[in-house]
């Protein structure tokens, strides 16, 4: 009975977390507070499997985690896919990287926090599927480590690398192009191929077509 | 390729771009060893626009891990209190 008095004392501080991670998942407040209850719910039920001197944080995600595949992904009836197109890595600082944020005076940060609003963010977020959505979310909202999202998501830690660098390149693809359509960003189309180099490039090698 | 010194080391600084990119979320998430992360900085100390690229990664990493975070309805902590306080009240006794 101790211990259990000790849970809340000690799991309840990760409440702020779990709910900002449900939210992202279920893509709904309402179902995100009954998902984070219903964690705390089996947390407490299973708090004896808990082992003592272990990661409390990673053990509550791993409970978040799986409630939310075994509950609500499947009453939300929406296809998931498990494709994503592969997009090279620095898709949009080869795009809009060197803005005239020195020019300006301005920060890189404040830079980009312009180009984007939140709801996009969360949008770009949303749209990933939920294998990539879910490890990028342990890792950049999170910060947690590849070794710690293996064991959240109880797959090898390849695998979580693997849609971490994916998901998030595809993340950065779906930011260019509601950028694009918003007119904050002047660029290539999306498809557009950019080439290689650094984006302040002599010209005549920018584009390779005619 | 070439006999020229000058584009041997080219290629050299190349590879050496090459790697440091293929590394950057690695990196950034503060999963390489020792070893990498010294040739990855010490390459970044002479290539600007590796670290020019680096630092609109973790720019952008920081913009977006902000903007995702959400405030907890107030009611939710008292909701789970509650629950909590019911279910040890119940005698979920080990």
């Amino acid at each position: 009975m101790a211990d259990r008095a000790l849970f809340a004392e000690q799991a309840t501080p990760f409440i702020d977390q779990l709910y900002g991670a449900a939210v992202r998942m279920t893509r709904n407040p309402a179902d995100a507070e009954d998902l984070v209850q219903e964690t705390f719910v089996r947390a407490y039920k299973g708090y004896e499997s808990f082992q003592d001197g272990t990661n409390l944080r990673a053990w509550l995600f791993r409970i978040l985690t799986n409630t939310f595949i075994n509950s609500y992904r499947a009453a939300q009836r929406r296809p998931e896919q498990s494709e994503l197109d592969d997009v090279e890595e620095l898709y949009l600082y080869r795009r809009i990287g060197g803005l005239e944020a020195a020019a300006l005076g301005r920060s890189a940060e404040d830079e980009l926090m312009d180009l984007f609003t939140d709801s996009q963010i969360h949008d770009a977020l949303e749209a990933l599927p939920e294998q990539f959505r879910l490890a990028v979310l342990l890792a950049d909202v999170e910060g947690f480590s590849y070794k710690e999202i293996a064991e959240i998501l109880d797959v090898p830690i390849g695998t979580v690398m693997s849609r971490l660098h994916r998901g998030r390149r595809a993340l950065q693809k779906s930011l260019y192009e509601f950028a694009r359509e918003r007119g904050a960003i002047r660029g290539p189309a999306p498809g557009e191929d950019v080439g290689e180099s650094e984006t302040a490039v002599d010209p005549a090698t920018e584009t390779r077509g005619p | 390729m070439s006999d020229h010194h000058h584009d041997h080391d080219e290629a050299v600084h190349e590879h050496r771009c090459d790697d440091a990119i293929a590394q950057i979320q690695a990196f950034l998430d503060g999963e390489l060893d020792e070893a990498t992360v010294a040739r990855i900085e010490a390459h970044l100390e002479d290539c600007s626009p590796c670290l020019e690229a680096y630092d609109f990664e973790a720019e952008l990493r920081k913009v977006i891990a902000a903007r995702l975070r959400d405030d907890v309805p107030g009611d939710l902590r008292t909701r789970i209190t509650a629950v909590l306080d019911r279910l040890e009240s119940e005698g979920g006794g080990s």
